[in-house]
């Protein structure tokens, strides 16, 4: 696994799709999947960036396993925060009008709904956010 | 991203080029608010647009709430990646797509 560490900040979201982006190509991975893993990598970077430390900022890991023979990549996102499980959030419900809908907890749905499996772990004062995606 | 602007009367023609993201969002949100009073058709021509996180998704919303009061909006010339982000969210029935 390629591990990548760096400061939990927005102003590191593309530092971090870089990384990922230059991994994905290793394997050749199709345009249209890249960016849907994009996009869930920033949903997730943005919130341990928004969420995980209440004081100052604080460290992420990011790790990509390349799984070639599949194809397929597991994205694991690490930090040291409070602990905060985000899939444990309601989903919002897509069905409303513009009215009455509210954005909040959009960005963990689309991660939910456009990767093949995500789970959440708390293990030894870290929080652990794995997802899988194939094609 | 790039963002340009053409004015007829009261409509607006808003052209989108790049990544729509967490970094991007603010200044899309800004060039609307600074724009868009008097505006009663409101257009967005996504044909450049290659990326769309939450954070454009939260702009756009702004914008169809406001135009609800005000006019009307569409987008226009939408990718096919960035129609499936539409759909999976449910935007494709809040946002008039053409």
């Amino acid at each position: 696994m390629k591990k990548f560490e760096i400061e939990a900040i927005t102003e590191n979201l593309h530092a971090v799709l870089g990384f990922i982006d230059e991994q994905l190509e290793l394997i050749g991975c199709p345009m249209n999947i890249q960016m849907q893993i994009d996009i869930a990598a920033e949903e997730i970077f943005v919130n341990i960036a928004g969420y995980a430390y209440k004081v100052g900022t604080g460290m992420a890991v990011v790790g990509v396993e390349l799984h070639p023979e599949q194809p397929s990549v597991d994205i694991t996102f690490i930090d040291h925060g409070v602990p905060y499980d985000p899939l444990a959030k309601a989903d919002p419900d897509i069905t409303l009008c513009a009215e009455d809908r509210q954005i909040g907890g959009l960005g963990i749905f689309m991660v939910k709904k456009s990767m093949d499996e995500v789970k959440y772990e708390y293990l030894d004062g870290c929080n652990i956010l794995t997802m899988k995606k194939g094609w | 991203m790039d963002i340009k602007k053409t004015n007829h009367d009261n409509s607006l023609i808003v052209g989108i080029s790049g990544k729509i993201d967490t970094a991007s969002a603010p200044k899309f949100e800004q060039e609307l608010k600074n724009s868009i009073n008097d505006c009663t058709e409101l257009i967005f021509d996504f044909a450049e647009v290659e990326y769309i996180s939450s954070a454009g998704l939260r702009v756009l919303l702004s914008a169809q709430k406001t135009m609800n009061r005000q006019g009307s909006m569409k987008l226009i010339n939408v990718r096919k990646n960035v129609m499936g982000i539409f759909e999976v969210t449910g935007f494709t029935n809040i946002l008039n797509i053409e």
